[in-house]
Formats: structure tokens, sequence, C-alpha cells
């Protein structure tokens, strides 16, 4: 119990700066003090997730840079036709602010849920999911009309072929962990809502006790998508 | 007894850790405006149609704004201790040593393909 509570005590009496970086990892104990296991390990699965994403951007790049092809510019073939006029990116431009807003509201859901606000944090989170399942939706939308424009995994009719392939995965699998985080938010929203961190309920899965701290794990997780499609939407549709 | 005690002892402890990450709701909504901006100004960017070094500057600038409101704020990285910043952030800096790998390689792969194809494969 005692080696539990721990690391969370007394943040003062630790040193800061470089000092502070070199007490902590070469203290024999936990490296990471002031963040719980749940906490490090999200953070380490997001790290990963990062390398993932690194991957599958600078394969793309390297598709882009390599081929003598001209690449679709991304400006026109997301652009769509709104009362007659041609507007440039404006899906991604909408996507990208529902995307935004959903990390707004979920911020404001872990500061609620610290404050032990079940209903606000709930409905936040609930809101955040919505937010997220719009945004899939729209993807949706967007891959339905590059399909019927007749993009493919190996073709497209602006240029070069890669470009079909690299869309795919990329968004795809960003869509993937958006549809993931939205299934995660209504799970741990449901969670708050019926009180489980307050009366300490055991979870179905790990049978472990939760504290208001998931809300926090979850948006760290919620947050990551966001940060992910900044650099999609900069590498891919503004490049 | 002791369990008491124990007990009393997690619930404080559990109070710092949360006062930790206690922050305004003002500065989210500060920071979830400054995202909404940054991401117009990236869209004007493609909007008025710069071109050039002009619009590859404008649009890093306004990425690496957002991506570091997002970590600092919305996940708290700007609270946590340095041991955890330092762990998280510096290995996917290491990823640009990859990218610049790439770009060697791209840029041989379509010196050869130029050579060999032609400027139509």
């Amino acid at each position: 119990m005692a080696q539990t509570v721990q690391p969370h005590g007394e943040p003062g009496l630790r040193q800061s700066g470089l000092r502070g970086v070199a007490a902590d990892f070469s203290s024999d104990q936990r490296a990471f003090k002031t963040a719980s296991w749940g906490k490090a390990m999200m953070w380490i699965f997001l790290l990963s997730d990062t390398f993932v994403f690194g991957c599958f951007l600078i394969a793309y790049m390297t598709a882009r840079m390599s081929t003598p092809v001209a690449w679709p510019n991304p400006s026109e073939v997301f652009g769509l036709h709104i009362g007659g006029q041609n507007v440039p990116l404006i899906l991604i431009a909408i996507m990208t602010f529902v995307l935004i807003s959903s990390s707004g509201t979920m911020a404001m859901a872990v500061n609620f849920g610290y404050r032990r606000d079940r209903g606000k944090t709930a409905g936040l989170m609930i809101l955040t999911a919505l937010l997220g399942a719009t945004f899939v939706g729209m993807q949706a939308f967007e891959w339905t009309k590059l399909i019927t424009e007749g993009v493919r995994p190996w073709e497209n009719p602006w240029g070069a072929a890669q470009f079909g392939s690299t869309f795919f995965m990329i968004t795809g699998f960003h869509g993937t962990h958006v549809t993931i985080g939205v299934i995660f938010l209504l799970i741990v929203a449901r969670k708050v809502w019926r009180g489980d961190f307050d009366v300490e309920r055991r979870g179905f899965f790990t049978s472990r006790k939760g504290r208001y701290e998931a809300v926090e794990i979850m948006g760290l997780y919620w947050h990551f998508v966001d940060l992910v499609w900044v650099f999609i939407f900069a590498f891919f549709y503004l490049w | 007894m002791s369990e008491t005690t124990a007990h009393a002892q997690t619930q404080t402890v559990d109070a710092q850790a949360h006062a930790g990450q206690q922050h305004p709701i003002r500065l989210y909504l500060l920071v979830w405006g400054l995202l909404f901006v940054l991401s117009a100004l990236s869209y004007m960017v493609d909007y008025l149609g710069i071109q050039g070094y002009p619009r590859w500057t404008l649009i890093l600038v306004f990425m690496m704004l957002k991506a570091g409101l997002i970590v600092a704020v919305f996940m708290h990285m700007a609270w946590e201790r340095l041991a955890l910043v330092y762990a998280i952030l510096l290995p996917p800096l290491l990823v640009l040593v990859f990218v610049a790998l790439m770009v060697s390689e791209a840029d041989y792969t379509i010196f050869t393909r130029l050579a060999f194809f032609g400027a139509t494969p």
C-alpha cells in the first residue's frame, strides 16, 4: 500500500531541472515520479504509436519524392462544389475544426473529472465521442467520394498511383484510431456516470479499482489522435 | 489503526496528485481558441494559394505551434517532471534521422527512374 502511494508524494522535495532528471532516472526506483503507472504506460504506448505514424508519413514522403509522375493537387482533390463554386479543401478544414473541438471538450472533461463532477465529466465525454463519430462519418463520406471518382490503392485519375495507397493507409489508420477512441470514450463515460470511480468498483477487464485519473489517461489517447491529425493535415492535405 | 492511517495518506496523496493537474477552464478555452485560429490560418495558406518556401514555412510553423499547444496544455506535458518529458519527446526527434535517410533514398530512386526509364515510366 505504502509503495503504491509513495510516487505521488511531496513533489516539492525533489530536485528540478536536469539534476532532477538525473536524480529521477538514477534513483533505483520508478523513474516517472509524478506520473502513475497508468499514465506512464499510456505515454509509452503513444510513443510507440508515434513511431508507427512516423513510418507511414515517411513512406508517403519517399513515395511522393521518388515518383516521376506528377502528384495530384490535394487542394483540388479534396475540394467540394458548394453553390456552384469550387471551395478547396473545405471538407478537410471542417473535419479539422470538429476534431479540435473534440479535443477542447475532452480537456474540460478531464478537469471536471478531477473536480468529481460526474454529470459534467460524462456529458463532456459523450460530446467528445459525438464529435469523434462526426469526424469518422465525414471521413467515410470523403472515402466514398474518392472511391466513386476512381481512386484505388493502385491508381487514381489525377496522376501518381502512389497517391491512392498512401491516402487509404494513412487516413484509414487514423480513422481506426478515432473509432477505437470513440468506443474507449463511451466505456469510460459510462464508468464516470455510474460512479465507478467514487465507489472504487472493480473494472470488468482488469478487475482493478479505477480512479478519476482514468479520464485523464483516456484524454491522453484522444489528444494524441488530434495531434496526429495536425501532422496529417499539414503533410498530406496542405503540402 | 495503521490501515486507517495508510488510507488517509492515500487520500491526501491522491488529492495532491489531482491538484497537480487542476488548471482553470479558462486556460483550456484559450488554447482551444488558439488551435482554431492556427487551423484557420493553415487553411488560409491553401485558400490564398501561397506557394514555394513561404508556404512550407507557414505550414510547418502553424503545425508545430498546434502540436506544441496540444502536447503542453491538453496533454499536461508542461506540468510533468522533466524525466518523463525527455523520455517521451526526445525519441521522436531521432525519427528525423530516418527522414534524412529516406530523403537521400528517394532522391536516388527518382534519379535511377529518370535515368533508365525517361520522364514517363
